[in-house]
């Protein structure tokens, strides 16, 4: 489906160019892009190094598995074929903590983490039942402060910046609870199609 | 909001603190154990590198074209007949796309409108309550390798639609 989308988006901007003579627009974006999306990758490498760096130590202290046997009840029914103490459960929760928290930069190497873990369990290049769980809840977008949409509205001369915490929190949960249900319901459909 | 930032800004220096207290008394060889990992993360953003190229060009040959703003164009009618301010449309659909570019989006709005306008607040919700599906695809799958994401794009997809029409409704409801 990646790869029909992915090809869609291209064509139908091309065709779309061609037919409205936007061609000069396009033919720029497509390197101007490609620069950003180097820059994006570059802006990444240091924020992944440090923070796999400082994670790497906290695993090998034992405080990933410490945070992951806390609160395992919990994160185990969402993740049933994930073991217990394994270290996935405490990446998992880390990322999750720091998203939370707005924490955007930690949040993104815990989650690549946490993902890699899961693959050590499947064993595969097909994503897992976990994994899919796992996206789920982070495109849900947990947030418990938006930080960086209340700067934008202290900005721009709101009464009450942080008035929109509450529905903001809100429709996250919605959004979560429909993901976790969708997610589970696109997982039984899926094992009923294959057998 | 000045005790929030303060959390914010305390949160980081306080954890890493923490994480080299214990690993210090645990005998842990923290700065190895940091190479090492560091390590990892090199070697991963460097993987990253073709999915993001790939992804971010696509979509900018979308919205440089103009087909994106025309799409939009097609559906502001039938959401302003709803009661949908079709003003919201671009960022409902540029938000599981692209992160920047909704925030981009969101300032505009907030800037043109007015912070504490009903379309600024539903904005800046919509904005804090869902997350860029694509690229956390892109970023998560791609960087471990994994080619076949079965049914993950649709749950995405869908989770970003419940999260708006949340928004909508819940902002209608509270500030409308």
């Amino acid at each position: 489906m990646i790869n029909i989308i992915w090809a869609a988006m291209a064509v139908i901007g091309i065709v779309y160019a061609a037919l409205f003579g936007n061609m000069d627009a396009v033919n720029k974006a497509i390197f101007q892009s490609a620069d950003d999306a180097v820059a994006l990758t570059i802006g990444l490498v240091s924020v992944l190094v440090f923070w796999l760096g400082i994670m790497k130590v906290a695993e090998q202290a034992g405080m990933l598995k410490m945070l992951a046997k806390a609160l395992s009840p919990l994160i185990s029914r969402i993740f049933p074929e994930v073991p217990k103490d394994h270290p996935a459960m405490g990446y998992i929760l880390s990322n999750i903590t720091a998203n939370l928290f707005g924490l955007g930069n930690a949040a993104t190497p815990m989650g690549i983490k946490a993902m890699k873990e899961l693959k050590n369990l499947s064993g595969s290049n097909e994503a897992s039942r976990s994994m899919i769980t796992f996206m789920a809840i982070n495109t849900a977008g947990l947030t418990l402060i938006p930080s960086t949409v209340i700067a934008i509205r202290l900005k721009y001369g709101s009464a009450s910046p942080t008035e929109i915490v509450g529905p903001t929190l809100l429709a996250t949960i919605i959004g979560l609870t429909g993901a976790l249900c969708l997610d589970r319901l696109f997982y039984y459909l899926d094992r009923r199609k294959s057998g | 909001m000045s005790i929030l930032t303060g959390i914010s800004v305390w949160l980081i220096p306080l954890f890493i603190a923490t994480v080299l207290v214990v690993a210090t008394i645990k005998r842990v060889p923290a700065y190895e154990a940091f190479v090492e990992g560091g390590k990892e993360g090199a070697k991963m953003a460097l993987s990253l590198l073709p999915f993001l190229v790939g992804m971010i060009v696509a979509i900018s040959i979308l919205r440089s074209s103009g087909a994106l703003d025309a799409a939009i164009g097609l559906i502001a009618p039938f959401l302003a007949y709803i009661g949908v301010p079709s003003e919201i449309l671009p960022l409902a659909l540029i938000r599981p796309i692209s992160g920047t570019a909704a925030l981009g989006m969101t300032t505009d709005i907030i800037s043109s409108f007015g912070a504490d306008s009903f379309i600024g607040r539903l904005a800046a919700t919509m904005q804090g309550s869902t997350d860029t599906t694509l690229y956390i695809l892109t970023v998560y799958f791609g960087a471990v390798g994994i080619n076949r994401m079965k049914y993950a794009l649709k749950v995405g997809l869908l989770a970003d639609l419940i999260g708006i029409i949340a928004s909508i409704i819940i902002v209608t409801i509270i500030f409308g």
